[in-house]
């Protein structure tokens, strides 16, 4: 069997506003919503809508046999409920043909993966719920933020009952081997991998309408010609991209739609080929061999690695504090804190501050909403920094309210006591009463003094005393 | 330039003091030429002397002190086109003084003279002051000339040009068949508001000497805040005002920072007056004018630099601050700014903008490591040698 495994990515972030300095502290709104609503509606409107459409026919016109995959970030999907509802009914109705398969992510499209298992989790939990309320599928395969990916990564994302992961097919990694086959972790096995052929994803994906591309014009027939010409014992040919190379990368005059129309029937026609979603591929094709990657790898640049998010030290400086707010976020009960933890995780906020764009200047420029990278930076700080007096105002405001509820409790319990010790004082002896009378005293003193380490003394002695008179 | 065989240079200067190292370059003060006086009414190179000979007090690049002394002084008056000394040579002072376009005249006398008495390839003559010379010794010899613009009247004035200013560039540039710009803002404001053939404009970039030993001028800090520094002279070009509000700006959120401004000029009183209307005069400082090691030292004890120029043909002073491991914010309004990556660039009118990168770089330190680290290697890949062998290219182009 010889297939072709397509899937889309969509994710739009929620770029920051221009955040000054002296906005710390005094406004807590961090997003850019013109800009923010703008590109959303332009991208729906050049690729999102378009291009659901066309899938769409595409599904029904080749009953059963067309089949694609979608991985959309949390975040994307937030967007669409605020500002394009008409795009989520478009993919609920790809979803209803029973032929696209959505997978997991993190919910906040971040590199929360490097960060340890406990954020990361949270994130997936969050996203699943996300795509079982909106298209009624439980996710079997993952797909990271970038298609970051490590063997630590897998095994993770293995334990949390994954089948299958999607990331790159990357040559330091690969070396002489092939990405056309299922791979499997190299920790834990269980866990297929299914790695996107760079070459010709890419031939759709960024040089499409490259006119000093030597192969320029592509097409249908052409592209199937290349998938002919791999070797016949190669079983799957994964195709990656961005949903917006529809429409938005390649803009609707580059013939990118008709290409996209035409393929199926290519395909159908000229090769033996079919198509497969990420679950078939890892169900139906048998493991080939593990796939070592001891450090991170992802489908960003020639590189393949993770320094466009991580590559200097502002970059550093900016993660690092961010997730070291972790644990003060989750001990409060603050929603909208947790709400901005997540949105302050997208990866795209670290993409701008890459100095990269030095030798890879195309790419990175064209995403980026900053004219500089160390203004990317700035602004970031600036945001991190209202957040972090946010968080420790309400970790503060929490810890008030447990030395509240506490002090509380204890008067409850030397209320208690004293009626206890008042029974008592009736039944036993004047000599015993005294000494219960004066350790009371003594606890009602420290109760005055509200620490909560006090607090926890006053209540110890209090055991102590109660205990002593049960025996 | 020295460094390129086949080269000879002649360097005329207003004075030379004898001291200058010569080893690869005929240095000639102006006023060591013998000027024969029926040569000077003989040759039709001085046709144009007319033009410059204004009484006027405006002088560019005057320091403000100098330029103090000036106003007091009664204007200047005399009309003789050519004042001799015993043996008929030229006195010139080397300096920018009152009577500057009687001696930007006499210069042109003088490179007409030279012009008979030396042999030559390329004449190239470096800003408006010796634009006339560059004109004369073109006319006396017919010898290609090239014109080095390093700053134009748009730059220092603000936007006011002096009208003999104006027409004298408006010459030389018209006049020249090559002309070597600084930056590409310096070379459009050539082609736009002088009407130059963009073609015959070319930018070759500045470069900085490497700094010696500045270890030995390291100050010692005396105190444990902040210090962000401007340092420059405080006219209109250099923005002055624009650093005292984004310094207003940072002082409301911060404390342990202080600002310094460094240099003298007409607006420096302006300044004083408004740091302590605006209170902050307890963290603002004035040094008075810097110059030689006293820079370098100021440096040394900067954790950031600004120069928030409204224009700057090019700027070679935030590269002196790189080098003494100082980050530094320039205005987009810069030549350097085409050059320089590891810089923060702002518009100069847009204070926000400016007091965010002030804050950003004392707040959040992977900026500054940043800035340190690659900032040093950035500037000495700038090296003077490539600016020469650049205008050297520029010179086999009428060689061959």
């Amino acid at each position: 069997m010889r297939t072709i495994c397509l899937y889309f990515q969509v994710h739009q972030p929620f770029r920051f506003r221009r955040y000054r300095f002296f906005d710390i502290g005094n406004d807590h709104y961090y997003y850019d919503d013109y800009s923010n609503e703008s590109i959303l509606h332009k991208v729906a409107q050049k690729c999102y809508l378009p291009a659901n459409a066309l899938m769409l026919e595409l599904i029904q016109k080749h009953a059963g046999q067309f089949k694609i995959a979608f991985s959309i970030s949390g975040i994307a999907m937030e967007q669409f409920k605020l500002y394009a509802p008409e795009v989520l009914d478009s993919f609920r109705k790809l979803a209803e043909t029973g032929q696209v398969e959505f997978l997991s992510e993190t919910y906040a499209h971040s590199l929360s993966s490097l960060k340890g298992r406990e954020e990361f989790e949270r994130q997936v939990t969050a996203h699943r719920a996300l795509i079982r309320e909106n298209f009624g599928q439980e996710p079997k395969v993952f797909r990271n933020t970038e298609l970051v990916y490590s063997d630590e990564i897998g095994a993770m994302v293995a334990d949390m009952g994954y089948k299958a992961m999607l990331t790159e097919g990357a040559k330091h990694v690969l070396g002489w081997k092939s990405p056309n086959y299922l791979y499997c972790n190299a920790i834990n096995p269980k866990l297929k991998l299914l790695l996107k052929n760079f070459k010709l994803s890419d031939d759709i994906a960024f040089r499409f309408s490259n006119k000093g591309w030597p192969e320029y014009p592509l097409t249908a027939d052409k592209f199937v010609d290349w998938l002919n010409q791999t070797p016949e014992e190669e079983e799957v040919i994964n195709l990656f991209m961005d949903y917006e190379t529809f429409g938005e990368h390649q803009w609707k005059e580059t013939g990118i739609f008709d290409f996209l129309r035409a393929l199926p029937d290519s395909v159908f026609r000229n090769s033996p080929f079919t198509f497969s979603t990420p679950s078939e591929v890892a169900d139906n094709l048998q493991v080939i061999s593990a796939a070592n990657v001891p450090n991170p790898i992802s489908w960003a640049d020639e590189e393949r690695d993770l320094t466009a998010w991580l590559g200097n030290e502002m970059q550093h400086e900016a993660f690092e504090k961010l997730y070291s707010l972790g644990e003060k976020v989750y001990s409060t009960d603050d929603d909208a804190i947790k709400q901005d933890f997540s949105f302050l995780q997208v990866s795209d906020h670290f993409y701008y501050m890459s100095t990269k764009f030095f030798s890879d200047g195309e790419v990175h420029s064209y995403f980026n909403p900053y004219d500089t990278p160390y203004d990317a930076f700035i602004n970031y700080m600036n945001v991190l920094s209202d957040f972090e007096i946010r968080v420790n105002a309400a970790v503060q405001a929490e810890v008030h309210d447990d030395v509240a509820r506490l002090s509380k409790i204890i008067k409850e319990k030397d209320e208690q006591l004293e009626k206890l010790e008042k029974r008592l004082a009736t039944k036993v002896p004047a000599k015993k009463k005294s000494t219960a009378a004066k350790k009371s005293t003594a606890a009602k003193k420290s109760t005055a003094a509200k620490k909560s380490t006090a607090a926890k003394k006053s209540t110890a002695a209090k055991k102590s005393t109660a205990a002593k008179k049960k025996s | 330039m020295s460094s390129i065989p086949d080269l000879d240079i002649l360097f005329v200067v207003p004075k030379a003091y004898g001291d200058e190292d010569q080893s690869r370059i005929d240095l000639l003060g102006a006023g060591d030429v013998s000027v024969d006086m029926r040569s000077v009414r003989d040759h039709q190179y001085l046709k144009d002397l007319s033009y410059i000979e204004i009484n006027s007090n405006l002088v560019p690049y005057t320091s403000p002190e100098e330029y103090e002394e000036l106003v007091n002084k009664a204007e200047h008056r005399g009309k003789r086109l050519v004042e001799t000394t015993m043996g008929g040579k030229l006195n010139f002072t080397g300096k920018y003084g009152k009577n500057l376009y009687e001696e930007i005249a006499n210069y042109a006398v003088v490179a007409g003279e030279i012009t008979l008495k030396r042999d030559f390839d390329i004449i190239h003559s470096h800003d408006w002051l010796t634009y006339p010379a560059g004109i004369a010794a073109k006319r006396a010899s017919g010898k290609p000339l090239v014109i080095h613009v390093h700053a134009t009247d748009f730059d220092r004035s603000g936007g006011k040009v002096n009208p003999t200013v104006f027409e004298i560039e408006k010459m030389g540039m018209h006049l020249a068949d090559k002309i070597i710009a600084v930056s590409n803002l310096t070379r459009r404001t050539v082609i736009e508001k002088y009407g130059i053939h963009p073609d015959k404009v070319i930018t070759v970039y500045n470069a900085v000497d490497p700094l010696p030993d500045h270890e030995k001028l390291k100050l010692k800090r005396g105190i444990n805040d902040k210090v962000v520094t401007f340092l420059g002279r405080i006219t209109i070009q250099k923005g002055p005002e624009y650093f005292v509000q984004a310094a207003y700006k940072v002082l409301q959120k911060m404390d342990n920072v202080r600002f310094v401004m460094a240099g003298s000029g007409e607006l420096l009183e302006k300044m004083i007056h408004w740091t302590s209307r605006l209170g902050i005069s307890d963290r603002f400082h004035y040094t008075g004018f810097l110059k030689g090691d006293d820079v370098t030292r100021m440096f040394s004890i900067s954790d950031v630099y600004v120069m928030p120029s409204v224009s700057e043909p090019f700027g070679i002073s935030p590269l002196e601050a790189m080098q003494s491991n100082v980050p530094s914010i320039i205005s987009r309004q810069s030549g350097v700014a085409e050059i320089l990556k590891y810089t923060l660039k702002v518009d100069f009118w847009d204070v926000d903008a400016l007091a965010d990168a002030i804050y950003g770089l004392l707040n959040y330190p992977s900026l500054s490591e940043m800035f340190k680290k690659h900032g040093v290697q950035e500037v000495n890949d700038m090296k003077w040698e490539n600016s020469g062998k650049k205008v050297h290219s520029i010179y086999q182009e009428f060689v061959q």
